[in-house]
């Protein structure tokens, strides 16, 4: 096991792996921005580094100032929480590079599913489903028609320079493909300047459902199952569940199993989260995967009992996959969290400021709070929203979304403005109660 | 008439200004784009008009509410 891990993150998760490493017994070095100097996770691990002005680019991405750190304190090892760095091949093999082991993935795997479409094809090629597609497009009217028809409407029109849902244009049928092809080209080429498109079948009110998934470096792999993140607001994820509600078991324990040989053939060897969609039709089409640990990792610890935090550590350094999972993997109950973000409820814009108020719920057996602020503390706007997470976990998930409204109800923000309106009226909603989720039921339920 | 003041909707950072005085704008059309908390919010001209000031600059703080241009009247 290491001796000493620089966890190179803020706020939340960064309060997280601190304490999956006093589980360890493994001393813990935090680092922190000028904005962060107060933050609870800074106070919370072992040693503390300030690293720079609060903009990210001067602080938590810039790479030289951590490598400099990590000599500095002796850390044998740095893990990269989500966001920042945790994505970035170059950064972990500049780490490699400076003697310490990076906990996350092999950089090949950052890079190979990090451009997205060479990953869609890698998965393809390894069995994964996949929405039906064309290839490029050509200028060709018919041959347009054509392609349409063999993959059968809906189909949606994608720029292939795009991102960012930019330029990406439904069709119902022939007219409104050719105008939309049309346009597509035309915001493509303005935007991307590229005006090649191609289509892909469009699921209709799909669910995101994904797979948690964790490899060894001894080759194997194993799943912890899925969680549903449907419930999300400018493709952010605001409410997470275990497991997918309505899902029959068998068919979620299929995909997972899929999901898991088809990494064990690649090698995969850390963890891991295998995005899909899911389509009203009960078929899963592959989205992306994720390199790292997931903001939503909680609900998936919760009702397996598995702390995935010291897991993705315990393999990092080397140990087997059989001697860091049990046997049997169950799931037990069911869990929801809340992101709790510093913005309006209504228009989803950012409320940055100070945190006059700022009283959590209590954390309890089942009730756990993630959060690396606390009262007195400013919300800048130079990171992203989130303030805290809230995670119930019940013997139903009726009883999960009661006491996750309970949690939420006694959660005490003044200062800023923050999205729990949203979440209590989502948690209410008969739709999301009675599991009918789908990626624009945020949008409309925000009013 | 006076100058049509545009505010911001939210605090955060000038990250790109698109417009300069005296160019023209169309109703929702952005005159500069902020950033806070990893998002991109666009400022949007309220109404045709043409720019009368510019009055931040990329990297400036905003507040909510802070005036950030004008539309000549």
């Amino acid at each position: 096991m290491f001796h000493k891990v620089l966890v190179a993150n803020r706020g939340a998760v960064a309060a997280r792996v601190v304490r999956a490493l006093r589980l360890l017994g493994v001393r813990s070095v935090a680092v922190y921005s000028e904005a962060d100097a107060t933050a609870s996770y800074v106070a919370e691990a072992d040693e503390a580094y300030a690293i720079g002005p609060a903009p990210a680019r001067d602080s938590y991405l810039n790479q030289d100032r951590l490598l400099e750190v990590a000599r500095q304190c002796g850390a044998d090892a740095l893990h990269p929480g989500y966001g920042f760095l945790s994505e970035n091949a170059n950064f972990a093999r500049r780490v490699q590079a400076a003697g310490l082991v990076f906990i996350g993935p092999s950089p090949r795997w950052i890079e190979a599913m990090g451009e997205k479409t060479a990953a869609r094809a890698l998965m393809a090629q390894h069995g994964m489903p996949m929405a039906a597609g064309s290839g490029l497009l050509g200028t060709d009217p018919a041959e347009v028609t054509a392609a349409a028809a063999r993959i059968g409407y809906p189909v949606l029109v994608k720029p292939a320079a795009g991102g960012g849902g930019i330029g990406m244009l439904a069709a119902a049928d022939e007219t409104a493909l050719l105008a939309a092809v049309e346009r597509s080209r035309a915001i493509s080429s303005r935007s991307f300047s590229d005006a090649q498109v191609y289509l892909e079948k469009l699921v209709e009110r799909p669910r995101h459902v994904e797979f948690q998934m964790l490899g060894d470096r001894h080759g194997q792999v194993r799943h912890l199952f899925e969680r549903d993140c449907s419930v999300q607001r400018r493709h952010q994820k605001v409410i997470e569940e275990a497991p997918a509600p309505g899902l029959p078991r068998p068919r979620a324990a299929a995909m997972a199993a899929e999901a898991t040989g088809i990494l064990a053939q690649l090698g995969y060897d850390n963890i891991g989260t295998v995005e899909m969609l899911l389509g009203a039709d009960g078929q899963f089409s592959f989205l992306e995967m994720n390199t790292r640990l997931q903001v939503e990792h909680a609900v998936t610890e919760m009702v397996t009992g598995i702390d995935l935090v010291a897991s993705m550590i315990r393999v990092a350094a080397g140990e087997a996959l059989d001697a860091v999972l049990p046997a049997e993997i169950a799931v037990n109950g069911h869990a929801i969290e809340a992101r709790v973000y510093a913005e309006d409820p209504v228009r989803f814009l950012p409320s940055p400021g100070p945190l006059h108020r700022f009283r959590p719920p209590a954390e309890s057996a089942t009730l756990r709070v993630e959060t690396g602020y606390r009262e007195g503390m400013t919300v800048t706007p130079h990171y992203d929203p989130l303030l805290a997470k809230v995670i119930a976990h019940a013997p139903t998930r009726g009883a999960a979304i009661a006491a996750l409204a309970q949690a939420l109800d006694s959660f005490e923000v003044q200062g800023i403005r923050t999205n729990l309106a949203f979440i209590q009226r989502m948690l209410a909603s008969d739709a999301f109660r009675a599991g009918d989720v789908h990626t624009g039921l945020a949008t409309e339920t925000k009013n | 008439m006076a100058d049509t003041r545009i505010k911001s909707e939210i605090s955060g950072n000038v990250w790109k200004i698109l417009k300069a005085p005296g160019e023209a704008v169309a109703e929702e059309e952005p005159v500069m784009i902020l950033e806070s908390m990893k998002m991109e919010i666009p400022v949007m001209a309220p109404r045709d008009g043409v720019v009368a000031s510019i009055t931040v600059a990329e990297g400036d703080t905003v507040a909510e509410d802070q005036v950030v241009a004008t539309l000549k009247g």
